[in-house]
């Protein structure tokens, strides 16, 4: 017989493991990640173009192409996803125009990534004519993160308390003024959260930008939002399974950097999000 | 047996009749005629009417649940948010009723302020809190604005305890001191009626007293109506009160009558204590 006291320990000890097993990949593969690329990545690397086939100097085309691309992510995503999270939350009646729309938020977040690249080659690459560009490479971007910026920010908007919006216009607020002054300040710091989430992922995903933005080689800036581009996880693939000679170094530096740009990104959006916190005044 | 309360009629005159433009005769400021609200199937309000007296304070006493909130609600129109709510009847403001199509539910409000049961400031500073409303109305002037902030808290009885940092936290104020920010967050859009539901119930008896004090002061240039649990506070501060009970009004006089001599068997049991 097991005892209570055993019974207690025993329970402890699997949770204690379950959470042990999830961490540890985590630190495992930052931390190989940090030793391996460590050593690639210098002041040079980041801020030179790629030499000799990409086999020599920098990546910087690939970090500035990244950042690019987030950006006109961040400009399309942000307000078509805040604008139907609102819709959704605020003006939808509990109609059937809803259902339908919140079905089709639930199957995209299921559609995996490179169906959007096909999708986004179709659309903005071919039938709109953007040719393959920043332009329509963050468009498709913008597609792959929306479910994930709309549930984020309806949840927001939906947890702002009643008794603000009533606060509100029981002083004759109008329903757009109340949204707009009192519901998205206090929503803002979970729509960052939804954002940054998604924008994450956006900066990492390879296969959406294949066939819509990024050039395998292209050692130089790109020049409007029509250029095509370089981008860390494109290139990542590129010198890890298509070039056969591609110094290791260039593969673990690649991978550290584009880390370390996600997790930046991260800790950007907990600042913002400390701040609104403050200004909330909680 | 009924409790004597200490009951101050004083000012609470019967108001004079007046004549509007429609000429009907508008007796109150808010004439509520055969007022029923439904919540879907669910009948909340059952044939009200009640005239509510200009510059003085209407209380409202009933058991939970008994439809004094969705009453007040009424008046401002805050119940139009609620999907499947309908009303029937007449709600006239100054002789026009406020469900009228062509009516404003909007600026309805901006006349009707109200403060509600727990205090609900901005998460945001005592001066925005109480700028919130002149600015969405349209003021922008930074003085102007300075003013109506400091006019408002005055009247409100909050200036003196935050006149220091008008900047800081609205929420780090007491919980009695929200309360009046509330106040003055609703004197600010320059309101004629004031509905208060059960304003007193989150706060302290000294906030509490505080309150009352200011009731009593804002009646002056005021229609008040507020919604209370205490006995004591409605036979103290009002001047009429009305009993609901399950959607209906029961009894509806001056206070004084209706705290020592209800007419209806049933207010006697409720405001005696031996209800339910
Ligand atoms: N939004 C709503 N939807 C449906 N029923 C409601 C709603 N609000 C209130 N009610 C019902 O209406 C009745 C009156 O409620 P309320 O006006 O809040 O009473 P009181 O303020 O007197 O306690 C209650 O039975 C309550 O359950
Ligand atoms: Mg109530």
């Amino acid at each position: 017989m097991i005892s209570r006291n055993q019974t207690e320990k025993l329970a402890f000890a699997t949770v204690a493991l379950a959470s042990l097993v999830v961490v540890l990949p985590a630190l495992v593969i930052i931390g190989f990640l940090a030793a391996k690329g460590a050593f690639a990545i210098s002041w040079s690397f980041l801020t030179q173009m790629p030499k000799n086939g990409m086999r020599e100097g920098g990546i910087m085309p690939a970090i500035v192409g990244t950042l690019y691309l987030v950006a006109g992510t961040l400009v399309f995503a942000v307000p078509l996803g805040v604008f139907a999270a609102i819709y959704l939350a605020e003006y939808a009646p509990q109609s059937t125009l809803r259902r339908i729309v919140r079905l089709s938020i639930v199957n995209l977040a299921g559609v995996p990534s490179v169906v959007y690249g096909l999708f986004g080659y179709g659309l903005f690459v071919v039938t709109l004519h953007f040719g393959k560009s920043i332009l329509a490479g963050s468009l498709t971007l913008a597609f792959l993160i929306l479910p994930v910026v709309i549930a984020a920010s309806e949840e927001a908007v939906r947890s702002v308390p009643k008794s603000f919006r009533e606060g509100s216009l029981a002083l004759g607020a109008t329903r757009w003024q109340t949204i707009w002054r009192v519901v998205l300040p206090n929503a803002a710091g979970g729509i960052i959260t939804g954002v940054v989430i998604g924008v994450g992922r956006a900066a990492g995903e390879t296969a959406p930008i294949m066939f819509t933005a990024a050039a395998f080689f292209l050692p130089k800036l790109p020049s409007s939002p029509l250029s095509d581009c370089m981008a860390l996880p494109y290139h990542l693939y590129v010198v890890a399974s298509e070039m056969f000679d591609a110094p290791l170094s260039m593969q673990w530096g690649t991978a550290l950097t584009l880390l370390m740009l996600v997790t930046a990104m991260n800790l950007v959006a907990a600042l913002i999000r400390a701040r609104f916190r403050r200004a909330k005044c909680w | 047996m009924l409790v004597s309360v200490p009951v101050s009629i004083s000012e609470a005159q019967s108001p004079q009749p007046r004549w509007n433009a429609a000429s009907e005769c508008v007796c109150g400021k808010v004439e509520v005629e055969d007022l029923s609200l439904f919540y879907g199937t669910f009948q909340a309000l059952r044939n009200v009417s009640i005239s509510i007296p200009e510059c003085a304070v209407l209380a409202l006493i009933g058991p939970s649940g008994c439809g004094k909130s969705s009453f007040l609600r009424c008046i401002n129109r805050l119940n139009d948010l609620i999907p499947g709510a309908r009303t029937t009847g007449r709600v006239l403001l100054d002789g026009k009723n406020v469900y009228d199509p062509d009516v404003d539910a909007f600026l309805l409000r901006k006349r009707v302020g109200m403060v509600f049961q727990q205090p609900n400031p901005f998460p945001k500073s005592i001066f925005e809190n109480v700028a919130y409303g002149p600015r969405i109305h349209g003021v922008k002037n930074k003085s102007e604005l300075a003013d109506i902030v400091e006019r408002s808290l005055r009247r409100a009885a909050l200036w003196d305890e935050v006149k220091d940092d008008v900047y800081k936290p609205a929420l780090a104020l007491s919980g009695g001191q929200q309360q009046r920010l509330c106040i003055a967050r609703a004197l600010a859009v320059e309101p004629e009626i004031l509905l208060m539901d059960e304003p007193c119930s989150a706060l302290d008896p000294i906030s509490t007293g505080r309150i009352e004090e200011l009731i009593c002061s804002l009646k002056e240039d005021y229609t008040i109506v507020i919604v209370t649990h205490n006995m004591q506070q409605a036979s103290r501060i009002s001047d009429y009160t009305g009993f609901f009970l399950m959607g209906e009004l029961i009894e509806f006089g001056e206070s004084a009558q209706i705290f020592t001599r209800p007419k209806d068997k049933r207010t006697e049991d409720y405001v005696t204590g031996r209800f339910g």
